[in-house]
């Protein structure tokens, strides 16, 4: 019964979805104001009944009913509590739904928080989304039904992938999907305010709260996706340019382009249309990230178990989201565009320019992932793009990046003059300089010209955003400005992930390595002394977990104990590394397999700053929020070329 | 041509190759198991308490198609299986992947049992061992035992047009020869 009603409660949700779509429409065309205002109640109705949905398929998983084709295939009666919880949505099915529920969420947040924009505005805005819900809703029902029921009733279900029963992807996929679907928000924004024929900068304030807060998700889902690799996957790697890990940064790299696109708009009055481009952008590479995760185009390890229609219908959908709103910003775009003059040396420019980059950026991931595709397509040969492409046309993009983001902050608006520019500039040159001499020399194993390159590059964007923020912020802690704080932070997170990556690509240790019980093996001043192994019969699986101790100058510093783990009703192992993590540093130790009687083969890795690559993007997460909490401006007048009072 | 069409442009060339990549089957490629002795397996039928192994098939081509009641695109390409036994080309094989016995015995009388012989996985053992990543998969192995061919993922008319159908008569030549 519980299962029908989900199954009930998605149609009337797609019910109150076409209301949605159509009404606020409608009414817009004939100025009819109550018919707009219909808008907020058909949010609100279609957000309850996806919840109840998705209510009834966490019910069904929680009291394990087999009769449910998803249940069944996703979960067993031994699987612990949270992790039935979180196989709700471990695969497609039950992970669509959750991206509708989630979608609907956004769609009742807009109506319940856009009271500051015209009516027409906000209901047309409504009614991209109920469109877009529409989309889902039925790509769920017609295609990836999770409460299809089977007629002979298992008596036990067949298991949630063990890969996915860990507690970092059980989180996972819902905070990620939460910056992917805030995608939508924005879209919908750029898709109304092309229809409306102008762009007030109002409006573009408003917009950037939105897309800050989706891009904060997406940064935190994309990190906690590559933590997860980390530990899980046993290798020890942090990104592996997966199709799938490209899908989410694609829509990252652009909405992190359009937040600043957007505070351009809102702060100058400028470059409309390039904004409403990226904003289009953004929600369409989450699409674009849907169709190659759901498809089965392209092979992963993330890949869902894949149906040709499903492929199909997402195609088809993404035609015409993506075309149609394409084809609405060829033909309207250059009504809301405004030109204001700006001289080559100014914050303007080099905004554009990062902007620029960005995409640069997303066309090159974009084209490493979609080329294996492309050339099977055309027949010409079948291949693999792996990690050197990317690590390799990414690097001269992140030099300029990063340049260009320090003296964004040193610029005003409008126009600058290189002479106060200098003068701003020397002293986080002269810092950055140091600190990319002096660290390598002093604190790290041996001087590479790339990691002087990486320090130099976190280091200008630090020591800038820092010298900008005491400049700006001179009334000091007393009332401090959380809006240029929080830029200024997120900027540092950047710096700190940038260093992360540069010091651990640069001088991690991974080695293999056969050890006996009692036997040591020595990295750097540690020294990895293995006890041996044990078997343990844990929940739902078995594991075989080996003891390590680690040893400086023969003091006990940790003791680890990696896993590798056999789950009931799967074959494969699973490793689980032992990890010891500081600040500095992880000792990453993960079993290997069994080479006699009792020898083990053992990975041991030292992975210096790997911990900043996550810590930095918590930052900018964090810092991006920040940003929100700014003290209420007074409302600007209507048309209001008077605002370039920012700088 | 206006600059504001050119992201219009850019996004339908993108398309065609992603409606042409939808027919194409990445992991289409080459299985390095092609050429090799099939691997052995000793398993339960799932009509009677007796095992099966390949060795019993020495001498004669065969094909192996592994199976799940589970499996959405099995259920694809299962008519095709119904309809290749009716020419009675070829034996075939069916490798029951891990599936329970009743759901597995369900499937193959509401769709038909194409299967000379059916054999049950339960943990995907034998699936390992041929190197199995997804159902449907289906072997081609030659007189000999050696794995010829190998379709990962629900054959269509199209592939039995294509290559099965000339592989068979090949290999159906070689057997002639080798007599």
């Amino acid at each position: 019964m519980i299962p029908e009603i989900g199954h009930f409660s998605l149609i009337i949700g797609l019910a109150f979805a076409f209301v949605l779509a159509t009404v606020p429409l409608f009414g817009n065309h004939h100025k009819h104001t109550a018919l707009m205002q219909l808008a907020v109640p058909a949010a609100v109705g279609q957000f309850l009944f996806l919840a109840l949905s998705f209510g009834c398929l966490l019910y069904s998983f929680t009291v394990d009913d087999f009769s449910v084709k998803y249940v069944a295939d996703n979960s067993n009666t031994q699987l612990p509590m949270i992790f039935k919880v979180s196989a709700t949505w471990g695969a497609h099915e039950g992970s669509l739904l959750l991206w509708a529920w989630i979608l609907t969420g956004w769609a009742l947040a807009v109506s319940l928080f856009s009271k500051t924009l015209p009516l027409s505005l906000q209901s047309k805005m409504l009614s991209v989304l109920g469109m877009v819900t529409i989309g889902f809703i039925l790509f769920i029902l017609l295609t990836s039904n999770p409460f299809e029921r089977l007629l002979e009733i298992p008596q036990e279900g067949r298991s949630l992938n063990p890969l996915l029963q860990d507690i970092g992807l059980a989180i996972h996929p819902p905070v990620l999907y939460m910056g992917y679907v805030g995608m939508a928000v924005t879209f919908a924004f750029a898709i109304a305010v092309l229809l409306e024929g102008k762009f007030e900068m109002a409006w573009a304030r408003w917009a950037k709260t939105w897309a800050i807060v989706a891009w904060a998700f997406l940064t935190l889902g994309i990190s906690l996706g590559s933590w997860w690799a980390y530990y899980e996957l046993g290798w020890g790697g942090w990104w592996f340019w997966d199709p799938v890990e490209n899908a989410s940064l694609l829509p990252w790299i652009i909405a992190t382009a359009l937040i600043h696109s957007l505070s351009i708009t809102a702060s100058r009055g400028s470059f409309q249309s390039w904004t409403l481009l990226l904003a289009i952008l953004a929600f369409s590479l989450s699409l674009l990230g849907v169709f190659l995760v759901r498809s089965g185009v392209i092979t992963s390890v993330h890949a869902f178990a894949t149906d040709p229609t499903r492929g199909i219908y997402i195609l088809v959908f993404l035609v015409v989201v993506v075309g149609a709103s394409l084809s609405l910003y060829a033909s309207h775009a250059h009504k809301v565009t405004q030109r204001k003059e700006f001289s080559l040396l100014s914050k303007d420019t080099l905004l554009l320019l990062n902007n620029v980059i960005l995409v640069t950026m997303m066309a090159t991931v974009l084209l490493g992932t979609l080329y294996p595709l492309i050339l099977d397509a055309l027949g010409v040969a079948k291949l693999s793009v792996g990690a050197p492409y990317f690590n390799s046309v990414m690097l001269p993009l992140t030099v300029p990046l990063a340049l260009l983001m320090g003296l964004g902050f040193a610029t005003h608006w409008r126009e600058d003059s290189s002479k106060r520019l200098l003068s701003r500039l020397w002293l986080p040159a002269v810092a950055s300089l140091l600190v990319a001499f002096l660290v390598p020399l002093l604190l790290l194993p041996d001087v590479s010209g790339l990691a002087i390159l990486g320090l130099l590059m976190s280091s200008w964007i630090a020591f800038t955003a820092l010298i900008w923020l005491l400049k700006e912020n001179s009334t000091g802690l007393v009332k401090p400005n959380m809006q240029k704080f929080g830029s200024a932070l997120a900027h540092i997170g950047f710096a700190v992930t940038l260093t992360g990556i540069t010091i651990t690509s640069i001088y991690s240790i991974e080695k293999d390595v056969r050890l006996e019980p009692g036997q040591s093996y020595q990295i750097n001043e540690y020294q990895f002394k293995f006890i041996g192994v044990q078997q343990k019969q844990v929940d739902n699986y078995l594991a075989s977990e080996g003891h390590i101790k680690v040893f400086i100058d023969d003091k006990l510093l940790t003791e680890l104990y990696p896993q590798k783990r056999t789950y009931m009703s799967q074959v494969m192992p699973m490793t689980e590394a032992g990890i010891d993590a500081e600040l500095s540093r992880d000792l990453f130790v993960a079993l290997g397999e069994k080479l006699d009687e009792t020898a083990w083969s053992v990975r041991i890795q030292y992975k210096p700053f790997i911990r900043w690559i996550w810590l930095g993007s918590i930052l900018m997460a964090i810092g991006g929020v920040l940003t929100l909490f700014q003290r209420r401006k007074k409302v600007k007048p209507e048309n209001a070329n008077v605002a370039e009072v920012n700088a | 041509m206006n600059k504001q069409m050119i992201p219009l442009a850019i996004f339908s060339a993108l398309v065609i190759f992603l409606a042409i990549g939808l027919t194409l089957d990445p992991k289409d490629v080459p299985s390095p198991l092609i050429g090799k002795p099939a691997a052995n397996f000793n398993l339960q039928k799932l009509y009677s308490d007796e095992t099966f192994s390949p060795n019993e098939l020495k001498g004669e081509p065969w094909i192996l198609n592994i199976w799940a009641s589970w499996c959405v695109s099995c259920r694809q390409e299962h008519q095709l299986f119904v309809d290749l036994a009716k020419e009675q080309l070829i034996t075939i094989v069916g490798l029951n992947y891990k599936d329970t016995p009743a759901e597995a015995k369900a499937w193959l009388k509401e769709l038909g049992n194409p299967y000379q012989v059916t054999v049950q996985d339960p943990n995907g053992q034998a699936g390992i061992d041929w190197g199995v990543y997804g159902v449907p998969e289906t072997f081609v192995m030659d007189s000999q035992g050696i794995i010829r061919y190998k379709f990962t993922g629900p054959l269509t008319k199209k592939r039995i047009k294509q290559i099965l159908l000339p592989l068979l008569s090949e290999l159906k030549d070689n057997k002639t020869q080798v007599k």
